[in-house]
């Protein structure tokens, strides 16, 4: 089985990298963008039975800080 | 006066952090990232500049959990020194040991250069050999040293006089221009600056110097 984690700044958290891709695209002629977060994907292949709360143990301690960072598991 | 210098993979200031302690009259042990034991009769552990684990995931975040960081994490709960230099501050902030977050530098760039700052507090066994307010120089090379903690954080960092320094023209966007933290008992420091790299003549500037003159002196008094 696989689990996709989500990792990406909390709103309010200022996202510099986000704001560069933005004013690229801008720069690309892209009108419209308001926005651009940046996040990442983390995708784990998991022994048949591992649960959600056990994915979830590992992103408070690891995969996300979760002074930042907020975090969503997709079991699939 | 005894002194360890911690090195993972991707440390590139270990042995300038030695040299540092050495000055100052430490003897210094050099710690792998993968030993679990900390050398005994320890008095104070450096975590040094550098890329651990090639900034894997998030800056710090892999050393912060490698077996010889819960040694330090149980080492500064007992009271123990621990200073963090640009990388080590990052760690320390990973361990949950200091408040906050390094963040990518507000303008996106490295930023290395010979950097201004302001003296936040003389109540530290790092910063008692400065004047509060003094200004001194050090070098600063990073590329993820934007200092970020909500609000409340910041508040109660400067509320509780945990500010040990700050920039004098905020290099990397860091809340309130803050270069480095101390912990609640003042004796955990992180710091984005380097003081390592200015401690002889010919780095041409020796005020870090001052501070493992300050640091090893408080411990030989105590």
């Amino acid at each position: 089985m696989k689990a996709k984690v989500h990792v990406m700044l909390k709103n309010g958290v200022l996202d510099p990298q986000g704001e560069a891709v933005k004013h690229a695209l801008g720069t690309l002629g892209f009108e419209g963008v308001d926005g651009v977060r940046q996040g990442k994907v983390i995708e784990l292949d998991l022994a048949d039975g591992t649960s959600e709360a056990t994915v979830a143990e590992m992103c408070e301690k690891l995969l996300a800080n979760t002074v930042i960072e907020s975090y969503s598991i997709e079991m699939v | 006066m005894k002194a360890a210098v911690l090195t993972f993979p991707g440390s590139n200031c270990d042995r300038d952090l030695a040299e540092g302690f050495q000055q100052a009259g430490a003897d210094v042990t050099m710690v792998w990232h993968k030993d679990t034991e900390l050398p005994s009769g320890l008095d104070v552990i450096g975590i040094p500049g550098g890329f651990s684990f090639g900034d894997y995931l998030r800056c710090g975040a892999i050393a912060a959990r490698s077996p010889i960081c819960s040694a330090v994490v149980a080492f500064a709960k007992r009271g123990g020194h621990v200073i963090g230099i640009c990388n080590g501050f990052q760690v320390l902030c990973e361990t949950g040991l200091l408040p906050g977050v390094l963040m990518r530098n507000a303008g996106l760039k490295f930023v290395c250069r010979q950097q201004g700052l302001q003296v936040g507090t003389a109540d530290s066994p790092y910063t008692s050999g400065f004047a509060k307010g003094a200004r001194i120089t050090v070098p600063i090379a990073h590329h993820d040293g934007n200092y970020s903690a909500d609000a409340e954080i910041v508040a109660r960092l400067k509320g509780e006089d945990r500010v040990a320094f700050t920039y004098l023209d905020n290099p990397n966007g860091s809340v309130d221009d803050i270069a480095g933290v101390l912990s609640e008992n003042r004796r955990v420091l992180g710091m984005m600056p380097h003081p390592e790299r200015a401690t002889e003549a010919a780095h041409g500037n020796t005020d870090g110097a001052k501070l493992f003159a300050a640091l090893i002196g408080s411990m030989a008094t105590a």
